[in-house]
């Protein structure tokens, strides 16, 4: 089975560029040159070299005694939340900041929902001295005020996204709305393994760094690179696929992705797109994403701004659908109980999207002794404000 | 030969055609903004289909597809609506809309209910070309209806020709580089770029669309191409006279024409 993107930019059934026309030319432009820029020699040099000395990677994969301990697995966790910006993110942002120079653009937009994606485009942006806005839903902006004060500080305007029911989507929308009306000077660097061919196959490449550096890690310390399982959470995908990326033609590792359920799956307010999605055409790809019968798209809800997206990355529509990955989901409570239990037992407060995986520990009913790798894709500075809300007794 | 086909047989300069919610104002005002439309020698109507996520325009359309939405519009409730049409509306009818909804409401379902309908011509600005023609060009081609292309400025001549030549209604001219209802000058880039379009002397005749919003736009348009296109200009006008739709689209087509 092939789970990587296909020559016509789809992954079995999902995928593909379905774009108006008036972004025609920039997505043919990249489908036809993302590959020879991003893998010529001086671009691959200069993001090492940036992804070391200032995002802070080899990202340590750090073995939780006390949490395997209690669970009676080896778990490892890759620490994505040491990365500069405090997530993933920038491993992205930093890949296509430097496509984007090549491409001679002067002007970067992106869309944020939690504002992980906006601070580490932002960061980009002045490391870059390029000029950069950053849509951001009208509610995430209040709901995310210390993100949005943080892109100001960078350098970023930051533009409210008003339609719809202004949040994550809606940010989308807008970032596309903008390149639609400035193709010549811009780049819209997508956050997330979403968005028409090839925004997913790259961002998902440029975040494999993850998967790459636990293969070679895990030999170090265990002897051999391959885990019994990795786990990540899903919103659009974008850590799960750089998580999942070097193991996705190793059959023997086991790959799960966490959705986030919110108050539960079937209560109304969940972003479990698994369950409760259906194939159809949203930011320019063919994907699964919760939508009503007449196809208009339904709002998730999650605790976590991060994984509040009704859609996943076309990637993770096949994975799902092709059996590779399993898909579970943890509700609002059980990542809040897990973020407790990581502060309490590792000293490690995480973001509430990484608190997703770490909550399926207790399901996934593995071997004793089986290698757990749990993606920690973010830190929970941003979420101080939840936690502050939710656990009323500190 | 659809009505498409035979109204630029007949008619080759100032094709006035307007853009319409479906289900904006209100759930059942389509019917009567149809009449009124043809009444006041439109020679065409393009009638949206709602989406929650429209990427290519700007608020005001958007705005219409909210409301539309909220009022319930959806596809089974526009072919009901649009089952008799045909009985009091000769001009040419084209649906426009992103391609979710058809695809949700099944792909063959929503072309044979058009044709059923009597519709002439469909616009998915976002499947892409060659999707349409391996999938969906024989369908369209069996049941005589029209797919619309869009071209935009940035669309290179060897594309513009291969758009044509798939094409069978007319090509669809995006003004400039913005969502619909953006502000457009139509200066000497425009016009430098309808040039170009005319002097490609495609197969099919070109209307333009985005940012016509006036005799004076409509008409630098129909200066070097076939015509143009109406939609967040007669989206607002109707807006602001709910009550009385009917005279609100006279006089917004007496003002153009």
């Amino acid at each position: 089975m092939e789970y990587q993107v296909d020559k016509r930019g789809f992954y079995g059934p999902y995928g593909g560029a379905y774009i108006p026309e008036m972004l025609h030319q920039n997505i043919e432009y990249l489908q036809q040159n993302y590959l020879d820029i991003i893998n010529s020699e001086d671009f691959i040099n200069e993001m090492n070299a940036l992804l070391k000395d200032y995002v802070g990677r080899p990202t340590p994969l750090y073995f939780a005694k006390r949490l395997s301990q209690k669970y009676g697995y080896k778990i490892y966790l890759k620490r994505e939340d040491l990365c500069h910006t405090g997530a993933h993110k920038v491993n992205n942002t930093i890949g296509q900041i430097l496509l984007a120079k090549r491409l001679g653009k002067t002007r970067i937009i992106a869309e944020t929902g939690a504002g992980q994606h906006g601070v580490a485009t932002a960061t980009v942006c002045a490391l870059m001295d390029m000029k950069c806005i950053v849509y951001m839903g009208e509610v995430d902006i209040e709901r995310q005020a210390p993100n949005v004060k943080r892109m100001r500080m960078l350098g970023a305007e930051v533009r409210p996204a008003t339609s719809g029911s202004k949040t994550l989507k809606d940010a989308t929308n807008e970032a596309m709305r903008d390149w639609i009306g400035n193709p010549n000077d811009t780049h819209y660097i997508i956050g997330s393994v979403v968005g028409p061919h090839p925004f997913p196959d790259m961002v998902a490449r440029f975040q494999s760094i993850i998967s790459e550096e636990i293969r070679w890690q895990l030999k170090e310390k265990e002897g051999k690179e391959l885990p019994d399982y990795v786990m990540a959470c899903v919103g659009g995908g974008s850590n799960a696929a750089g998580a999942f990326y070097h193991f996705l033609d190793e059959q023997t590792v086991k790959l799960i992705a966490v959705e986030a359920a919110g108050h539960g799956i079937h209560s109304g307010m969940s972003a479990a797109t698994t369950i409760l999605g259906k194939p159809g055409v949203l930011h320019g790809s063919k994907t699964l994403f919760m939508q009503t019968t007449d196809g208009q798209v339904v709002e998730p809800h999650s605790i976590s701004a991060g994984l509040d997206y009704p859609g996943i990355g076309p990637i993770h529509a096949w994975l799902f659908e092709s059996g590779r990955a399993q898909f579970m989901s943890a509700t609002d409570d059980e990542a809040l109980e897990a973020v407790m239990e990581l502060s309490r037992l590792e000293g490690i407060i995480p973001a509430l999207e990484s608190a997703h995986a770490l909550a399926k520990l207790k399901e996934i009913n593995a071997p004793a002794d089986s290698i757990v790798v749990v993606n920690l894709s973010g830190r929970g500075d941003k979420d101080l404000d939840t936690y502050i809300r939710e656990f009323k007794n500190l | 030969m659809n009505r498409i086909q035979k109204l630029f047989q007949k008619k080759k300069d100032n094709i006035l055609s307007i853009f319409i919610t479906a289900g904006f104002p209100n759930i059942d005002s389509l019917p009567t903004i149809l009449e009124a439309l043809e009444e006041s020698g439109v020679d065409m109507v393009e009638i949206g289909i709602p989406f929650s996520d429209p990427t290519a325009d700007g608020p005001a359309i958007q705005y219409s597809n909210n409301v539309a939405i909220h009022n319930g519009m959806t596809l089974p409730h526009l072919f009901a609506q649009l089952k008799d049409i045909r009985k009091k509306i000769s001009i040419p009818l084209v649906l426009m809309g992103y391609l979710n909804p058809p695809m949700q409401y099944g792909f063959d379902k929503f072309i044979d209910d058009a044709v059923a309908c009597g519709i002439d011509g469909i616009i998915l600005p976002d499947l892409p070309l060659d999707e349409y023609v391996i999938s969906y060009q024989e369908k369209f081609n069996k049941n005589g209806l029209s797919n619309i292309f869009l071209i935009t400025p940035q669309t290179s001549d060897l594309r513009i020709q291969t758009i044509d030549k798939e094409s069978n209604g007319f090509i669809y001219v995006v003004s400039t580089n913005t969502i619909t209802g953006g502000k457009v000058d139509f200066e000497d880039t425009q016009k430098e770029y309808f040039s170009r379009v005319k002097n490609l002397q495609l197969n099919n005749p070109a209307l333009v669309g985005f940012g016509i919003r006036d005799k004076a736009t409509f008409d630098i348009a129909a200066k070097y191409l076939n015509g143009a296109i109406i939609g967040t200009a007669f989206i607002k006008h109707i807006e602001a006279h709910p009550t009385r739709i009917k005279d609100a689209v006279k006089e917004f087509i007496e003002a153009i024409r």
